[in-house]
């Protein structure tokens, strides 16, 4: 189990839970990044954070501190 | 009977495209009451019975942004006769997660799916009758951009509006969901209608902190809650969520058919390059470069001249015809018409000086905002969040506060103006306080006349002026992000980055001329009455015995001359009691290259250099140089020009804010040139008074207030009642 915060670039992975709560946690849920959904880690921007990733089929950024909210496998 | 239509959809999705196309130039755009939330309104083309509301951009109805809280207040409390649901045919799984919620509310929904060119050039397929049969309402095609579809989707949506009928509700979660669903619909009072119930429901599941405002008796809901959860094993507002996707996930297999292999978009081929790890920063800067050079230092700088020099100035020349400017035009007529000298100058240099200074910006400001305009729908300026967020997030900034600050580099008055690119309301509030602080080119003179006078142009003044700014800017930022102003709102970054699309010429030029407007209309009169307010104080006054009009080189009788002797007083702990200088940097109110000149007239040289050479030795004479430093610093992050204020006043849109951020400046300005003179006196000549106990108490107090803990809040803090009634 690891979170979506350590997952390299060019992955995909499923998204098994959401930990955390209050408004970024909503966010994301509401952005489309749910339980059992499918995520693909596209980039990391130049600076090293945020990353973007492709989620139903468009591209989300996040940070990675709230990256670290979604554990995937 | 007029009906009442409102727009709603995700931001990106060409909503305001849409807008556009429907209503024309029948448009009205103000603000939500009590929010900065832009409110846009316009009638239907061809028929002015419908009315056209414009809602914010948003994802869903929680209650967690501004823009979101908005919408939904204005659907539960206005209740439009329909609601057009604008979504992205080429984005469809997300955007139906908006319509949806849309649809629980109980009224008529028509979706309309845009972009269906671009879907069908892809070749996918979308089945719109089973999408309509799936999600239980009414859904048409468009392409808003080449405006194919659209006046029949308005006249689908008025006869549906017409009808009253609002939509069935088709739309299943798990059965256990259901269950609880149902059991907490009966536990709702009779005050919310039938249609509306399972909104109602749905939001108390989720335990939404704000729903029960909008509710005369809120049913406790908690057993319910703690029994779903229970069985589940998810918080309910999780399980809502799941149960939304998984019921848009089985609607999208059976209605839309992707064409074959996934392939490269042409976006995503933009993408890969302008975002590289490795280019995304070069890139960065020669699009920021060629924003600045464009609109700052070439262009803009012809458009300025011209307004300010030609147009309010002597004169300007068109293909070698020579057209007077019009304080030369007014002036021979008033000469004509033997007008009194002290209306002369009220005209003159009161009001057509006031107009100058707002319309002398506006040629450049619009410049700018093509840019703008074009970075934001083209798709550019989500990528320059992504880009620049780590930096700027560290304090209370958005990534995209960096455009604003760059510009500001340059003039501080469209700086703030570019602030409204930024949707976050924290992050542009915080943009627009301290945009300011960067030195603007209006400002160099004044570091040139300091540098030159008392450092023998010394290098490293004017990079530390920059210095100041931007360090007065990283502490603002730290310190006002743990104040109560604004550490009450979340701000959550996660944010689509939409794909990359050509804008239409048309958008473009209509972003432009609104944000110009609005600066004309809303920081003109700000500018104008405070400019003739200053001419007033600076050209009447007493000598010899009486009152009276006074000539330029008289401003040592002015009104204005007495109230600086009235000031300079709380000036003398920075070190600059002596009323000419209070007087000077008052004048710099109205544009900041203003103090140099006013200090060469209180000197007595009528007309100085930009850099007032003639008067280096005066002023090295008068004052000391840990003084003329601590001026400087002052000038530097003082309350800026009135046009500037104007700017803010605009963008804030809030008087009380306003207020706020002209404070801050102010006193920060003080409390720093404070402790720049009193340190520095101790330094240079080690004199110790209570002045220097109050600045290491200030400085003690500042370091408090950088490093002191804070938590970030996670409920939206709006009064709902205010807003909802605002609304009615």
């Amino acid at each position: 189990m690891s979170t979506l915060k350590e997952i390299p670039c060019g992955k995909t992975v499923k998204v098994t839970k959401l930990t955390g709560e209050g408004p970024v946690r909503r966010r994301i849920m509401d952005m489309g990044i749910t339980k059992g959904v499918e995520v693909f880690v596209r980039k990391v921007a130049p600076l090293g954070d945020p990353v973007e990733v492709t989620v139903r089929g468009y591209e989300l950024s996040l940070r990675k501190a709230d990256a670290e909210m979604i554990q995937v496998e | 009977m007029s009906v009442k239509i409102a727009l709603a959809g995700n931001p990106n999705c060409g909503k305001t495209t849409l807008f556009n196309a429907l209503t024309g130039s029948n448009q009205f755009v103000g603000n939500w009451p009590g929010v900065t939330v832009e409110k846009k309104e316009g009638r239907l083309k061809g028929n002015k019975d419908v009315v056209i509301m414009d809602l914010p951009g948003i994802y869903s109805l929680s209650p967690y942004t501004l823009e979101e809280v908005v919408a939904r207040n204005y659907l539960i409390n206005e209740r439009p006769d329909a609601i057009i649901n604008i979504v992205d045919g080429t984005n469809i799984e997300r955007n139906l997660y908006l319509s949806t919620q849309l649809i629980e509310l109980g009224i008529p929904v028509l979706m309309a799916v845009n972009m269906m060119d671009i879907v069908e050039k892809s070749g996918d397929k979308i089945n719109i009758s089973k999408l309509s049969e799936r999600l239980g309402c009414e859904v048409t095609t468009i392409s808003a951009l080449k405006g194919t579809g659209i006046m029949k989707a308005a006249e689908r949506a008025v006869a549906l509006a017409n009808a009253k009928k609002a939509a069935p509700k088709v739309h299943k979660f798990a059965v256990k969901v259901e269950n609880v669903l149902t059991a907490v619909e009966d536990k709702l009072g009779s005050d919310i209608p039938e249609e509306q119930k399972r909104f109602f429901a749905v939001k108390l599941l989720e335990k939404d902190d704000k729903i029960g405002e909008q509710m005369k008796k809120v049913p406790d809901v908690s057993a319910e809650i703690e029994m779903l959860e229970k069985e589940m094993d998810d918080d309910t507002e999780s399980i809502i969520t799941n149960e939304r996707y998984v019921y848009i996930s089985s609607i999208i297999g059976e209605c839309y058919t992707k064409a074959g292999k996934e392939t490269l978009t042409v976006s995503d081929k933009i993408d890969k390059i302008v975002t590289n790890r490795w280019l995304a920063l070069p890139i960065f800067a020669v699009v920021m470069i060629i924003v600045y050079a464009v609109s700052v230092t070439t262009v803009g700088t012809w458009a300025t001249d011209w307004a300010n020099d030609g147009v309010f100035g002597d004169g300007w020349s068109l293909f070698g015809l020579e057209i007077p400017g019009i304080p030369v035009l007014v002036e021979g007529a008033l000469e004509a018409i033997g007008c009194a000298d002290w209306l002369m100058g009220l005209i003159l240099d009161g009001i057509v000086a006031g107009v100058g200074a707002v319309l002398g910006f506006v040629p450049q400001m619009l410049v700018l905002f093509i840019f703008l305009a074009f970075l934001e729908a083209c798709g550019y300026m989500a990528r320059v969040a992504f880009i620049m967020d780590r930096i700027f997030r560290k304090f209370g900034l958005s990534g995209k506060s960096f455009i604003p600050m760059l510009i500001g580099s340059g003039c501080g008055v469209p700086g703030v103006m570019a602030s409204r690119t930024i949707e976050n309301d924290r992050d542009r509030k915080m943009t627009i306080m301290t945009t300011t602080f960067v030195p603007c080119g209006a400002k160099l003179p004044i570091i040139a006349l300091i540098a030159g006078a008392l450092f023998g142009g010394a290098w490293w003044v004017a990079p530390s002026a920059y210095f100041v700014g931007i360090a007065a800017i990283i502490c603002s930022g730290i310190i006002l992000k743990k104040t109560k102003m604004f550490a009450g709102d979340p701000a959550p970054f996660v944010m689509e980055l939409p794909a990359y699309h050509m804008p239409t010429a048309g958008n473009v030029l209509r972003s432009m001329w609104e944000r110009g407007w609005s600066f004309m209309k809303k920081a003109g009169t700000i500018i104008l009455l405070s400019t003739i307010v200053l001419w007033f104080l600076m050209s009447f006054g007493w000598m010899d015995g009486s009152f009276g009009m006074l000539e330029a080189e008289e401003l040592d009788y002015s009104i204005l001359a007495a109230l600086g002797g009235v000031f300079a007083p709380l000036f003398a702990p920075l070190g600059w009691g002596d009323w000419k200088m209070a007087v000077a940097a008052i004048t710099g109110l109205i544009a900041k290259e203003n103090v140099v000149g006013t200090i060469g007239i209180l000197f007595g040289v009528a007309e100085v250099a930009e850099d007032g050479a003639e008067i280096w030795e005066q002023l090295a004479a008068s004052m000391s140089a840990v003084a003329a430093y601590s001026f400087l610093v002052f000038n530097l992050l003082c309350a800026p020009c009135f046009a500037a204020m104007g700017a803010i006043k605009r963008e804030m849109n809030n008087i009380k804010w306003f207020w706020f951020a002209i404070g801050y400046q102010t006193v920060l300005a003080y409390a720093v040139s404070l402790c720049v003179y009193q340190i520095g006196m101790l330094c240079s000549a080690g004199a110790f008074g209570i002045g220097t106990v109050v600045a290491f108490l200030l400085v003690i107090g500042f370091i408090y207030l950088l490093f002191r803990p804070y938590k970030e809040s996670t409920t939206l803090k709006v009064d709902m009642k205010k807003a909802a009634m605002g609304i009615k």
